[in-house]
């Protein structure tokens, strides 16, 4: 039970200061429980197949064969399979991250797994069509050709900024 | 509708599992319940932030901070407001057109759009669990300053 308080502490104090606001201002606060409840109502329709797929790979993939398709030899292909996987997701960025954790836990380059994060922000299929049907195809396209480099050297200069021992450190985390 | 397809693929692979190998399929069930409950605090603490702050920007005030300001002050308040807001897709790109037809430039809805997907203020703790503090503050860095090129191409294509 005290664990359980520590470890969910920061979310009660959350609901503690939206209690606080809804007192203060019962507009603010209203809508900000009825966003609140939207959205982890969304996130729980989106969220179980994004783990389940997580458990899956990180049972049957083995991680000689994540070296080769992702790992630091793995070039181009890495690269594509890290756009294909981020594109083809569904979900908010913050729920990528636990499978960016596993794919670096099975041997990932961690460029890689930067490239699969910047696809999930910004390149999945279904926003795309969404931001073109909202701000028109030219915008949408502009975005896109240029977000493809971007991400690609975002990924590789952090990449490059890190040194050996803090990537050892973030390998290190990912396997616990 | 991506959704369901997410579905449909997470439940065959996961058929396909339990048909090859049982305990396999609960080993991953179970792997894929410990990391869901293993992030939950942070999921919940970040679900209402995101309810505090976009209660307070509603998309009236959203407007008000970026709709009328043009040039690089409009962009950088375009990227502020983009950095720390967490608007899922849905509800961001309808903002952003309405954002444009009350008189919004194209880079500044550029500039918004960017950070609001590459750059997450909220979710940085979270990102720092999984990819350490240097990495991720460079990655949050690296992406803020491209959404601006972003922008830039954006002004020069749709004039």
């Amino acid at each position: 039970m005290k664990m359980l308080v520590k470890r969910y502490k920061f979310f009660l104090v959350l609901i503690v200061i939206n209690i606080v606001i809804y007192a203060l201002y019962p507009t603010i606060g209203q809508r900000s429980i009825n966003i609140t409840w939207s959205n982890t109502v969304e996130m729980l329709s989106v969220i179980p197949p994004i783990f389940i797929l997580l458990g899956l790979l990180d049972v049957w993939v083995q991680r000689e064969t994540m070296i080769k398709l992702m790992g630091e030899k793995s070039g181009i292909l890495g690269i594509l399979i890290a756009f294909f996987l981020g594109s083809a997701a569904a979900g908010p960025l913050y729920a990528a991250f636990p499978m960016a954790g596993v794919l670096l836990k099975k041997g990932s380059k961690f460029s890689n797994v930067l490239i699969f994060i910047g696809a999930w922000s910004t390149t999945k299929i279904p926003m795309l069509l969404f931001e073109a049907s909202a701000l028109g195809w030219m915008f949408m396209i502009t975005r896109f050709v240029i977000n493809i480099p971007g991400i690609i050297l975002i990924a590789y200069i952090t990449e490059k900024l890190l040194n050996p021992n803090e990537k050892q450190y973030i390998f290190d985390s990912a396997g616990r | 509708m991506f959704t369901i397809l997410m579905y449909i693929v997470a439940f065959g692979f996961l058929i396909l599992s339990f048909i090859k190998d049982k305990s396999k399929t609960s080993a991953a069930l179970k792997k894929a319940w410990k990391s869901f409950e293993n992030i939950l605090p942070q999921f919940l603490a970040i679900l209402v932030i995101i309810g505090i702050m976009l209660a307070v920007l509603s998309p009236e005030v959203i407007s008000g901070l970026i709709g009328e300001k043009s040039g690089w002050l409009g962009m950088l308040m375009a990227s502020v407001v983009g950095s720390v807001t967490l608007i899922p897709g849905f509800v961001a790109f309808p903002l952003a057109s309405a954002l444009l037809e009350s008189g919004a430039g194209f880079r500044q809805i550029a500039v918004f759009i960017s950070t609001l997907m590459m750059v997450g203020i909220v979710t940085i703790p979270l990102e720092i669990q999984y990819f350490g503090k240097k990495a991720a503050i460079l990655r949050n860095s690296f992406a803020f300053v491209f959404s601006f090129l972003v922008a830039i191409a954006i002004g020069v294509v749709l004039r």
